[in-house]
């Protein structure tokens, strides 16, 4: 560089500072306080992006941490859940009144083994923590790993060479209705969901065929290459069915969306089948309905008369409330879920139309999902999150973390839920689950029988429903495979769940 | 009761850091330097306690003595370096020279706890820095005429890095790398310090278009080398620290705009053409699905962080080591895994308020040149900052930079260190060439 350029910059630099003499020593600090500022305007905007920059580092590290971090450390490739189990006895899992439904014992060797008091009973929805992590075994693993005994009882443990106690998780789980439930299914296969619509507790999730957890390792084998029943399937969350006429609940919301909310002018002569363009839809066994208006057609569950209300219905419609009822989604839950799958399109011809407007055809649902959408009918169309983990103590009962309930999704209006609400009071009042009628409570509900196979006589039987109707507190849903037609096989099932529910919970 | 004490300790650190970092904010406050005195020692109270707590923790966990010696020397270096630069330069800024040495010493501590043998290794190579640049504030006030060589400049970092790419040992990947007698040098580290005076003395040269575009010119060159030798997290920041100081110098926003734009640009096409861009961007949205392979790394960091909680799991009671060149890239994670949430916190805000240190002293310069070396180094360092605590807690992709002072790393290290003296330099010079202009602000 030459010199002389390097005068005329020096110059420059000193023009910007040495400013003629000013008479005030403050004045004079002022201005070259405005000039610093000038001059460093730019330097600010570069200061502040950069600060934004790292406060949004530590802001999606303590968002990660308080929000994911719970889900995402519970994972299999994660190695301190090892180092967790070498410190700390697994704790146990609590049924909601603190009945033990899995605990760890220790021999005197110091040979630990994970014990089922309930064997079978709790299979599939308690889980088994050896052979890899399911149910809540999986959910509140890392809880269980991990201890909030006191301080005094850690140093205690320590002397003595013990090792730490880990938390206890208590379920929303309640062992009279679990067992009621098991029961009620007997020798079939299938599945039960009980809960509670205004907050999302599971209080009760049977899926059969199941297993003793106890022989989890000795019958690993024999249950891992048996692929015909798929005994590990929770079918509860992770089965898949056909519908069958629990559908036509869907398939009403969707005609009472495109008619504005107005039925009342709907009738349908029934005779036993409905045929269009040469393809012929029967009802259940064959079944006469006669005239029919539309709650009718709903609580008898005519085939004939919704495979007409089906041909009417914008088949747009019709997939946009399927995908409001979370069809075709992932559901965001803790747990795994099986999705369920509406794919009728809207350029389907009529007999597909016809088909899934009875709930036959493609369409597949999973028993949680069902449950679901009638928690959201009981509950003024919100969906409460299902759970299973109420809360989080330390081995001496002292609480950690409470789990509270959760809105999910509001999938539908309270006047759309209020409607749908009486079309399923008049299935038990005058339809196919009369058996539920009468009762020291009223319920309301939708029957299905979902035929799975070109042979007539073989259907799952469905029941879907809640009581007591003014105010739903429990609700129910059943899938029993292979047993014929929901009235008659489902229903009386869903009967004993809600006598059992309200002999322990009371009738108010 | 080993257990105990290491369980009790990390909330005797989380707390001391605390106030620590806290103190690095005060110290911001006010002008007279006297009464910051009393920040000073108390930084300098916390810090010796943090090191001390977490050494007491590693000894008991391991029951092995030499690490009582080990910390020993390492008290001593970090003292030493403390008393020795505040007696040398009466005007340096002791917040830096403070967080320098809090930085430094959370290394050990973890680096012990990490690997011991590489621990050691850190320390003599710190060791040996502390004592060399001792001599750069001197240096700096000394010789006055460093912007008059630009081309000088822009000569050894090209052939720096041109020779790299030429002769350089594959490294991860990329090569970034060589190795003479021994020692493994990593020049785009220390070319990053010879960018920046590069960039500086053309910049106070002339602002004019033309000056601009052939210092872009030289500045693309070496970004180009960078992404030849597959070392991309340097090339982002090479380009970044450009544009920053461009825009300073020019107060143009058109240089700023322009250079974001052609950086979206780069971004998108480095994507194109990359597959092991790819490969990071595809691991950092989804991790999960890849949890076997390119997501690994990235998840375990995140198991660490997450498994590790507010308060972390103690010393010795995690398992960073689980996580895939944890000692370099992710010596944040394992931070967070045993020393907490909190405490990982508390380590960004000790780097920003170095940053707001080195950004200070660039607003205070008189000097273009000056000026421009404090911006660029800033920039420089607050983005590598980013870039590697970024990428470890799955904000942005990995880019695989360490973190400066903290990380293994002898060429991270160094430059580092370098970087603090040479700021450290500046707030003499500032010292002595703004005589006239403190004079007046403390008359009133």
């Amino acid at each position: 560089m030459s010199g002389s350029k390097r005068t005329i910059r020096e110059f420059e630099d000193d023009e910007l500072y040495d400013e003629e003499p000013l008479p005030k020593k403050k004045k004079r600090k002022k201005q070259i306080n405005k000039k610093d500022k000038y001059r460093n305007r730019e330097l600010w905007v570069v200061t502040y992006i950069f600060i934004f920059l790292m406060l949004t580092v530590i802001g999606n590290e303590i968002r990660f941490v308080y929000t994911d971090s719970e889900t995402v450390i519970n994972n299999s490739y994660n190695p301190r859940q090892e180092i967790l189990a070498q410190k700390n006895v697994r704790g146990s899992i609590l049924a909601d009144d603190k009945t033990v439904l899995a605990q760890t014992v220790r021999a005197k060797d110091g040979t630990e083994k994970r014990v089922y008091p309930y064997s079978n009973l709790f299979a599939h929805v308690v889980g088994f923590s050896t052979k890899g992590k399911t149910g809540i075994e999986y959910l509140g693993n890392m809880n269980m790993l991990t201890s909030n005994a006191s301080l005094g009882e850690k140093i205690q443990k320590e002397i003595s060479a013990e090792k730490t106690i880990g938390d206890n998780v208590v379920t929303t789980l309640n062992v009279e209705l679990q067992k009621v439930a098991y029961e009620a299914l007997g020798v079939y296969d299938g599945a039960i969901i009980v809960s509670e619509p205004s907050t999302g507790k599971i209080l009760a999730m049977v899926s059969k065929p199941d297993f003793d957890p106890n022989n989890i390792v000795e019958m690993w084998d024999g249950l891992v290459n048996d692929d015909s029943s798929s005994v590990l399937l929770n079918r509860a969350t992770q089965g898949l069915y056909p519908p069958g006429s629990t559908f036509k609940i869907i398939t009403s919301l969707a005609y009472y969306r495109q008619n504005g909310g107005n039925v009342s002018n709907y009738h349908y002569n029934c005779n036993g089948s409905f045929t269009y363009n040469g393809d012929r839809i029967n009802c259940y066994h064959g079944s006469n309905h006669g005239s029919v208006d539309f709650a009718t057609s709903f609580a008898k569950s005519c085939n004939s008369s919704y495979a007409n209300i089906g041909l009417s219905l914008d088949l747009g419609e019709l997939e946009s409330t399927c995908n409001d009822l979370l069809f075709n989604e992932d559901l965001d839950l803790k747990f795994l879920t099986g999705q369920s799958k509406y794919v009728l399109g809207t350029n389907a011809g009529s007999y597909d139309v016809m088909q899934t407007s009875i709930g036959q055809g493609k369409t597949q649902i999973t028993p949680l999902q069902l449950n679901m959408i009638t928690c959201a009918i009981a509950n003024k169309g919100t969906v409460k999150t299902p759970y299973l983990i109420d809360r989080i103590e330390s081995y001496n009962g002292t609480n950690v973390k409470t789990y509270s309930s959760e809105d999910y999704k509001t999938i539908m209006t309270e006047d759309e839920a209020e409607f749908l609400k009486e079309m399923m009071t008049g299935v038990v009042e005058r339809g196919t689950a009369t058996k539920l009628k009468g009762l020291s409570y009223t319920a309301a509900g939708k029957t299905g029988s979902a035929e799975y196979n070109a042979v007539k006589t073989d259907s799952h039987a469905w029941f879907t429903g809640f009581a007591p109707v003014e105010n739903p507190r429990v609700c129910v849903t059943i899938i029993v495979e292979g047993a014929g037609s929901g009235g008659e096989y489902a229903v009386p099932m869903a009967k004993r769940i809600f006598d059992t529910y309200f002999q322990i919970k009371g009738l108010n | 009761m080993a257990l105990v004490i290491s369980d009790m300790s990390k909330y005797v650190i989380a707390v001391f850091m605390a106030i620590y970092t806290f103190e690095a904010f005060t110290a911001f406050n006010g002008k007279d330097e006297e009464k910051k005195e009393g920040i000073y020692t108390r930084q300098v109270i916390c810090m010796f306690l943090v090191h001390f707590v977490s050494f007491a923790a590693i000894c008991l966990e391991t029951s092995d003595l030499s690490y009582i010696i080990f910390y020993g020397f390492q008290q001593i270096l970090l003292f030493a370096t403390i008393a020795i630069y505040r007696v040398l330069y009466k005007d340096v800024s002791k917040l830096l020279l403070n967080n320098m040495c809090m930085l430094l010493s959370i290394g050990f501590v973890v680096l012990t706890r990490l690997d011991y043998d590489k621990a050691l290794k850190q320390f003599r190579i710190v060791a040996i820095s502390l004592v060399l640049c001792i001599v750069i504030p001197y240096l700096m006030k000394k010789f006055r005429f460093l912007d008059r060589f630009s081309w000088l400049y822009a000569l050894i970092g090209i052939a720096a890095l041109g020779i790299v790419l030429c002769l350089g040992s594959l490294t991860h990947g990329s090569k970034i790398s060589y190795t003479i007698a021994g020692y493994t040098f990593q020049p785009s580290e220390f070319v990053k310090i010879i960018f920046v005076f590069f960039v500086a003395a053309m910049l106070a040269k002339s602002k004019s278009f033309l000056q601009i575009v052939i210092t872009s010119c030289v500045a693309a060159a070496h970004v180009i080398i960078l992404v030849a030798s597959k070392d991309l997290g340097s090339a982002l920041i090479f380009f970044v620290v450009y544009v920053a100081m461009v825009f300073v110098a020019t107060h143009n926003y058109f240089y700023l705009i322009v250079g974001s734009l052609c950086g979206c640009g780069a971004g998108i096409i480095a994507y194109k053409l990359f597959t092991h861009v790819q490969v990071r961007v595809q691991a950092w949205r989804d991790p999960w699905s890849y949890i076997d392979g390119k997501g690994y790394q990235i998840t375990q960091s995140l198991f660490a962080i997450g498994t590790g909680g507010w308060f972390g799991m103690g010393l010795y009671q995690g398992d960073p080591t689980a996580i895939p060149y944890v000692e370099a890239d992710f010596i944040f994670s394992a931070i967070a895994e045993e020393m907490g949430v909190i405490f990982s916190i508390c380590l960004v805000l000790v780097c920003l308020s170095c940053f707001i240190g080195f950004i200070n002293i660039a607003m205070r310069l008189k000097n273009e040149f000056y000026r421009n070396v404090a911006v660029g180094l800033a920039v420089t360092y607050i983005f590598q900052i980013f870039l590697t605590i970024g990428g470890g807690t799955k904000f942005i992709p990995l880019t695989g930079v360490t973190l400066p002072l903290v990380s293994y790393g002898g060429s991270s290290v160094l430059t580092t260190i370098i970087m603090f003296c040479i700021i450290q330099g500046l707030y003499c010079i500032r010292a002595e060439e703004g005589g006239r202009h403190v004079r007046v602000e403390e008359d009133d």
